[in-house]
Order: structure tokens, then sequence, then C-alpha cells
């Protein structure tokens, strides 16, 4: 098999998933089936031929930086889990 | 949606009355292609609709119930995208798309079922649970539109919205019967389209018929500045008369005919390419030869976007965060690991494999080469001839526990519909005929970019002179 699960798990961790002992069984069979088949594109020649990496013929789609008024602070706060003071709560991150 | 344009104008039918009828309807119904019906939303649109159909308004739009997947935000309407991560998250906007139905006076009856995140083709990953194919409740609906599409089979509403990395419009369009459009990319705003793979995502229209979904997409496309990959220009209105077919060329790729096509759907796609013989199109044999990359590639970008547009999903803005956490990164490990189904995680490991230190050059790199391969392929393909027919996908509606334990074959059934998206061309699939089990069978048609014009005009010559978007499960 060409993926370890070594690698598997540096792949979920950088992922940022944990994943227990029956996904890693499962993901390890199933990204390697995936990526075996992936490997039919080594096959083509590519040489000198320019990546796409957007569908659309636009260049360069900026707009003008101009301030103007979105969302009120209460509504973008709205969904977020945990809040104080109109500011979003996380886990300390510094000791 | 024509049909109940005129009752409301000519018999007097009020939209309040069709939608509690509806609403009725979908409560008894079982084919779980609802996630979230926004009965109270829908009744105020229903009064709106009223007044505006008071004033003599002479939109087609006006009081239609239409349906929108779930991975499309809908202010106060909870936008699940079928995972347990936003399980309730309520958006604070519309997205530009539905903004502009509601404009229109449409009525929003609701969310639709997906595969989570949009990733997959049988609308089973969702937490909501599988939606059902009206056809045959065994079976899947296709996906990831599956309950869009369901809805509309069903008759649960009278067009809606879906969304097409890969085919998840058309596919599922194809399994229910219906008609659905995947547009250009950069025609149709994806502001407020929950992000699976960027540079593929297109919101699109289904409903029974090629003129719905020109109505429909005539209403949602068009530049917006809130969408920076959105094409701005002047949109012409699609023309709601057929197409003459008299002179169009139609190419046929020998590659969509290919090993494990099923012979019920070769059969039917041959069928509808003789119609428009019929018709007068003229019948072109064209190649596409690394449209057999395509799944290879598809599943190399998309997966590599989706890796990074899923990163967002930490516990902290919105969304589910997990109890108990030790610290901040443990607080992201733990959300993501229960926020994320199976189908989700293996395409954010795959995503994070092929854009990893030592294989972006074989795979990501490599990829997005082939796909400027697939695209001059189109390119000159569209020198010989105006559209391109073939199926929508090699198979019927299959059963609904069917090959969940195998990822890959399932993915190599997006085989004819991948394509579109990587060269961002405008696809359609109708309905051309039935299995011998009575389940429906698509074909799809492709134009070149901004030509839905010509693909919708030739799903309306080749309804006008057939029924199967007419046949009811």
């Amino acid at each position: 098999m060409k993926i370890t699960d070594q690698e598997v798990l540096h792949v979920a961790g950088l992922s940022r998933l944990k994943l227990d002992e029956h996904e890693l069984k499962r993901f390890l069979r199933e990204l390697n089936a995936i990526v075996d088949y992936m490997d039919m594109l080594a096959q083509i020649d590519t040489a000198g031929v320019p990546e796409t990496v957007h569908a659309t013929m636009l260049t360069r789609a900026l707009r003008q930086d101009i301030p103007e008024r979105s969302q009120e602070r209460a509504a973008a706060l709205a969904n977020a889990p945990s809040q104080r003071e109109g500011k979003i709560v996380v886990p300390r991150v510094i000791e | 949606m024509f049909e109940i344009a005129r009752l409301y104008r000519r018999f007097g039918l009020r939209p309040v009355e069709l939608l509690e009828e509806l609403l009725g309807t979908i409560r008894r119904d079982n084919l779980n292609a609802y996630i979230t019906v926004d009965e109270e939303g829908a009744l105020r649109d229903a009064q709106e609709a009223e007044q505006i159909l008071a004033q003599g308004s002479d939109d087609v739009l006006a009081g239609i119930p239409l349906a929108i997947k779930d991975n499309i935000c809908t202010r106060g309407i909870r936008t699940t995208c079928g995972s347990n991560i936003l399980a309730d998250f309520v958006p604070a906007y519309d997205a530009t798309v539905v903004e502009r139905l509601r404009k229109r006076g449409a009525i929003i009856i609701g969310k639709t079922n997906l595969d989570e995140f949009a990733m997959g083709s049988t609308t089973t990953t969702s937490n909501a649970g599988p939606t059902k194919n009206p056809f045959d409740e065994t079976r899947t609906p296709g996906g990831s539109s599956g309950g869009s599409a369901a809805a509309v089979a069903a008759d649960l509403c009278a067009g809606a919205l879906g969304s097409d990395t890969g085919g998840s419009i058309r596919q599922p369009a194809s399994f229910c019967g219906i008609t659905g459009l995947k547009p250009t990319y950069g025609s149709v705003s994806r502001f407020g389209l929950v992000a699976f793979a960027s540079s593929l995502d297109q919101i699109g229209p289904m409903a029974h018929s090629a003129r719905e979904t020109a109505v429909l997409f005539d209403a949602i496309k068009g530049h917006d500045p809130k969408d920076s990959t959105s094409v701005p220009g002047e949109y012409a209105p699609i023309d709601l008369n057929a197409l003459d077919m008299h002179g169009i060329r139609i190419g046929v790729p020998q590659e969509f005919f290919a090993e494990g096509l099923s012979p019920d759907v070769e059969r039917a796609v041959r069928f509808g390419i003789t119609a428009y013989e019929e018709l007068g199109a003229r019948i072109v044999p064209i190649r596409l030869p690394h449209i057999r990359y395509g799944v290879a590639v598809y599943y190399v970008i998309a997966t590599a976007e989706a890796s990074s547009n899923l990163a967002r999903y930490d516990g902290v803005r919105y969304g589910l965060r997990a109890d108990g956490a030790k610290d901040l990164t443990d607080m992201y490990l733990q959300t993501r690991s229960q926020g994320f189904g199976a189908e989700v995680k293996r395409r954010i490991m795959l995503g994070t494999y092929v854009l990893s230190a030592g294989y972006y050059d074989a795979y990501y790199k490599k990829a997005s080469q082939v796909r400027t391969l697939i695209a001059r392929d189109f390119s000159e393909a569209f020198g010989q001839c105006d559209l391109i027919a073939g199926p929508t996908s090699p198979v019927t509606s299959f059963g609904l526990d069917e090959m969940m334990d195998d990822p890959l074959s399932i993915y190599l059934l997006d085989i004819y519909t991948i394509p579109a998206n990587l060269a961002g061309l405008p696809a359609l699939s109708i309905p051309c005929g039935f299995a011998e089990d009575g389940l429906p069978i698509g074909m799809q048609l492709m134009a070149p970019h901004f030509r839905e014009d010509r693909l919708l005009g030739a799903g309306m010559a080749f309804q006008d002179c057939t029924r199967f978007h007419r046949v009811k499960p």
C-alpha cells in the first residue's frame, strides 16, 4: 500500500481530525484505493501545459475599496457557540 | 409553474390556498425531501404574493412555491448542509439567488436534503437521513441535490435550486425524471452558497420542464458584486420558444458511450439523439480524448479545495463546538471529529494529502494541467458542433444501501457530469426515457460558455415533442 497508517494519521492531524481505530483502518483502505486510481494521471504528458485553477476567463476581479455597512455585530455573533461582551470566547491559548 | 400562474390569474386561486394544500401534502409525504419546512415564512411569502398579484403583476414567479437546497443560505431559516457541524446554523442573510427569487415574489417553502456538504451522489450521507426516490422508495434520488430533485418530481414544490460541483444537479435530475441545469461557471452568484470546491461549484435550477428551468435561471443569473468570480455583463433573457433544430450540429462523443454504460441508458439516449436528428439537427461524431481522466482530476481538485474551504469549521464563530476540550487545538480536533461525517472526513483528508509537501506536484499541479487538456478538448469539439449530447449518468437509480462500502465505485459514476464542471461549461439534463423497471433516464446536453439559451432551447424542442418530463412517479 502506498499510503501508510503513519501518513493517514499525519494527514488527519493536519486536517484537525482525530481518528479512532476503526476509522484509521477504513480510511487507510479507502484512501489507498482512491490514490491508486488517481495515479493514472502520471501517465499523461503535461509538459508545457498551463494549469487551470479556475474556470472563468476573469483575470482581475477587484472592486473599489469603499467602506459600507454590512452585518450588525449582534447578527454576526448570533451563531457563535460562546460569546461575552460582543466578543467570541475560546479556550485559553496563552499559558 | 405556468399552470399555477394561470390558476392565480384566470381562476382566482390564491397563493395562501395553494400553499396550505401543498404544506399538507409535504406533511403527509415520507420521501424525506426536506430538511426544514418553513411554514410560517412561506405563509408570509404567500400573503405578500397575494398583494403582488392583486396589483396585477404578470410575473410568472409571483406566488410560485420553491424549494432551496440546504447548502444555500436563507435568512432566518436554518441552513445545515446536512451536517452535524451546522445543525443549528441560522444565516443572518440570504444568498443572492434567494434574494433574487424573493424579489420576484416567489414563496420559499423550505430547505431540501443533500449529501453532507454536497459531497456525494446519493443523498444518503445527510445527518437528516436519506431521501427516497419518488419513482421507487427503496432507491436513491441521486445527489447531492437529491432532496430538490425528489421534491420537484413528487410535486412538493413547483421548482427548486440545487448546486452542482461534479454533477449534483444533473444526476439527481436524471434519476428523478426532471430537468436540471448546471449553468456556466460565473453566470450565477455563489454568494451565500456554502463552499465545497469553489472553482467548480455552481448553483442552478431544477424543474419538470426546460421552460420552467429557463424561467428560474433567468431569475437567478447575472453579475453580483458580492461574488468575485461572477462574470459581469449583460445577460439576455432566455427565449421561451423552442430552438429550431434545423442546421444545429450535435456532437456525440464516443467516449460517452463507453464500457460501464447500462444498455437501458444507452438505448434511451440514442433514442434522444435520433429524435433531434428527426427535428432537423445534424449528428457529428466527436472525440474528447482526455475525458477518461476526468474523475481522477476532479477528485484531486475538488478535495483539495474542500480541505481548504472546510477549515473554517473550527467551533469558534458558528456551528458546533465540542464540550470539554482541554485547549484550543483539542477543541478543533473534537469539534471537527464529532461534527463531520465519514464522507466529508475522507474528502478533507484526501485533499490535505494531495496538497501536502511532496505530493503537490504529482497530484494537485498535475490535475490542474490535465484540467486544461479537458477544457481544450471541449474548445476543439465546439469548433465542429453547437451542442454535445450523451448520457447524464451511466446508470439509473440504485438501491439506497448499494455500494455504500466502496466510495471509489460511487465516484466513478460521475464520469459524464464532471467534465462540464472542470471546463466551466453549462450542461442540462432532460428526461429521455425509462428503463425496463420504470426508472427515469436523463440525457445530458452541453454547450459552449454562456450558451444556456441554446441548451434550454434545445431542451424545449425535445420536450415539445416528447412526454418523458410529464410522467409522474
